[in-house]
């Protein structure tokens, strides 16, 4: 499992996965349309900004809330666990364990593979949205987009790493699924996926933004979008890699434990 | 009357078996519970920050939103306890070629089809719903009278029928597109919208959701029945709109059902 064998293997892999994306694609545009909810809230915020703007928030800025949200979720997707769970029950992980690469990278070479389909379909419709709304909330200078890009990334590899905790408690819980959805429930309220965090009441805000949710979504968003973010940016980055150290330590000890238990369990 | 009969008894059948496989996991009909409760709390908490700042949105009260909130979760637990688990079994048996041992049995296949699986315990956000109604109510400080209830029951009904019938329409695609395995999330995904009073959605998006995808139809008419504010007219264009949508789906099945050609085709 070396880092040569691994990086020789990757761009067969990445084609595979770009293949495979491809093939499904019909699956990946009705898993596009299931992430459709920041413009469900969208026509609730509207119509509460026909009335006045709510915190700061006009009509247009809730649109381009909507619009960022969505493009983030897009790239930040991630089904690791289900994955996982579903190939350790049903006991072909281990076709994968006697490939010379781990596992865990070719999920995440998977994961990532599916995003330039994704992109075909979520970039001009943002690129042209914003042209149409105005581009002055974005960032002006390199430092905003670096900061942007970083976080965006974080916000995937952090999905992903949680998806990959999940999915390695499949070795001791039969049902860890369950466990999931109780994580993407906290995402649904904290992450501002539903609301925008500025929404919430100014107290909670600021401790909203220290959690792990937030962190997936939340943050490249407002780095994207929001001018105050921007100045805070290298506390909220510190708060977000720290996250993601803490998850992946997390996800390669139960990782490993959970391979040398399912090999118990086969043999 | 007899072959009413004859259903009625396989309904029951159906419906034990799905309770017995239930009940066989004890733990998980509880955390299921729990968990759907959950998810009924994240529908609530945009609610409370947004009617926290507003007395009013588009017309609708918090207390009167609640209503609309508290139907779209009861249909929710419908859509995930009763309809959902069947018909994903169907796309299931499409993918794999194996609709034909249903269809060989001699009953209608999309009896079969739509009572074979229920899970009782997503049903457990129904009694939250009603919990919400009572709040909204108390909030109000009157009680709904017997003919609204019945108007709000029967505008239900009448949803539930909606919902099935273009939960069937969808399934229908699994005959053209086998592919796709994930179709109830692409229903879930539009179903979500339901969640606010009709009058929140404007221009084109407002009369898709009246007419292409009745969503209105399904939340916030029973809400306005509950709150007393429906007129005899309304009524009955939902019921009629419903029937005609389960006719629709009738149809669209039988001639989906005949390009069906299983695993050989």
């Amino acid at each position: 499992m070396s880092l040569a064998n691994t990086a020789r293997a990757m761009p067969t892999l990445v084609r595979v996965g770009v293949m495979g994306a491809v093939a499904y694609r019909a699956e990946l545009f009705v898993w596009m349309l299931s992430t459709t909810m920041p413009f469900v809230m969208l026509a609730m915020y509207s119509a509460v900004a026909r009335e006045g703007q709510l915190a700061g928030f006009g009509g247009d800025d809730f649109v381009i809330w909507s619009i960022a949200t969505f493009v983030v979720r897009q790239f930040t997707g991630s089904w690791a666990s289900w994955q996982i769970n579903e190939e350790v029950r049903s006991g072909t992980l281990s076709m994968r364990l006697l490939r010379p690469i781990s596992p865990i990278v070719n999920y995440a070479v998977e994961n990532l593979a599916a995003m330039p389909l994704r992109m075909i379909i979520a970039v001009p419709l943002s690129v042209g949205l914003f042209i149409a709304l105005g581009t002055d909330l974005l960032p002006h200078d390199l430092g905003g987009w670096l900061a942007f890009f970083a976080a965006w990334f974080g916000a995937w590899l952090l999905t992903f790493t949680v998806h990959v905790i999940m999915g390695a408690l499949s070795f001791w819980l039969e049902q860890s699924m369950k466990v999931m959805n109780v994580w993407f429930a906290g995402y649904l309220v904290f992450s501002g996926y539903l609301i925008p965090v500025s929404l919430f009441p100014a107290g909670f805000q600021q401790s909203t933004r220290w959690l792990p949710f937030f962190s997936q979504i939340g943050l490249p968003v407002e780095l994207l979008t929001k001018a105050e973010a921007r100045a805070d940016a290298g506390r909220l980055l510190a708060v977000q890699w720290g996250w993601i150290v803490l998850a992946m330590l997390i996800a390669a000890a139960l990782w490993r434990r959970g391979v040398r238990r399912y090999g118990a369990v086969g043999g | 009357m007899k072959t009413l009969r004859r259903y009625l008894r396989l309904l029951a059948v159906q419906l034990r078996t799905s309770l017995l496989l239930g009940m066989q996991y004890r733990s998980d009909f509880i955390l299921d519970g729990v968990i759907s409760l959950f998810f009924t709390v994240t529908v609530l908490v945009p609610m409370l920050v947004i009617f926290d700042a507003r007395p009013s949105v588009a017309g609708w009260s918090f207390r009167e939103a609640l209503i609309v909130t508290g139907f779209f979760t009861i249909l929710n637990g419908v859509l995930e306890g009763a309809i959902n688990p069947s018909l994903n079994v169907v796309v299931d048996h499409i993918r794999k070629g194996t609709l034909d041992l249903v269809l060989l049995k001699p009953v209608d296949a999309q009896f079969l089809m739509s009572t074979q699986r229920f899970q009782p315990w997503q049903m457990t956000v129904i009694p939250a719903g009603i919990l919400m109604f009572v709040f909204a109510f108390h909030e109000l400080a009157r009680a709904p009278s017997a003919t609204e209830i019945a108007l709000a029951l029967l505008l239900l009904g009448g949803a539930v029928l909606l919902i099935y019938s273009l939960w069937i329409l969808v399934i229908c695609l699994a005959f053209y597109v086998v592919r796709v395995d994930n179709l109830t999330y692409l229903f879930s995904s539009i179903f979500d919208a339901a969640r606010w009073p009709a009058s929140v959605f404007r221009g084109v998006v407002a009369v898709v959701f009246t007419f292409v995808i009745p969503l209105a139809l399904m939340t916030t008419y029973p809400a306005e029945a509950l709150l007393g504010r429906i007129d005899g007219g309304r009524v009955a264009i939902a019921v009629g709109v419903a029937v005609a949508f389960a006719v629709i789906a009738r149809i669209v099945w039988r001639r989906s059902l005949a390009r069906y050609t299983s695993a050989g085709g």
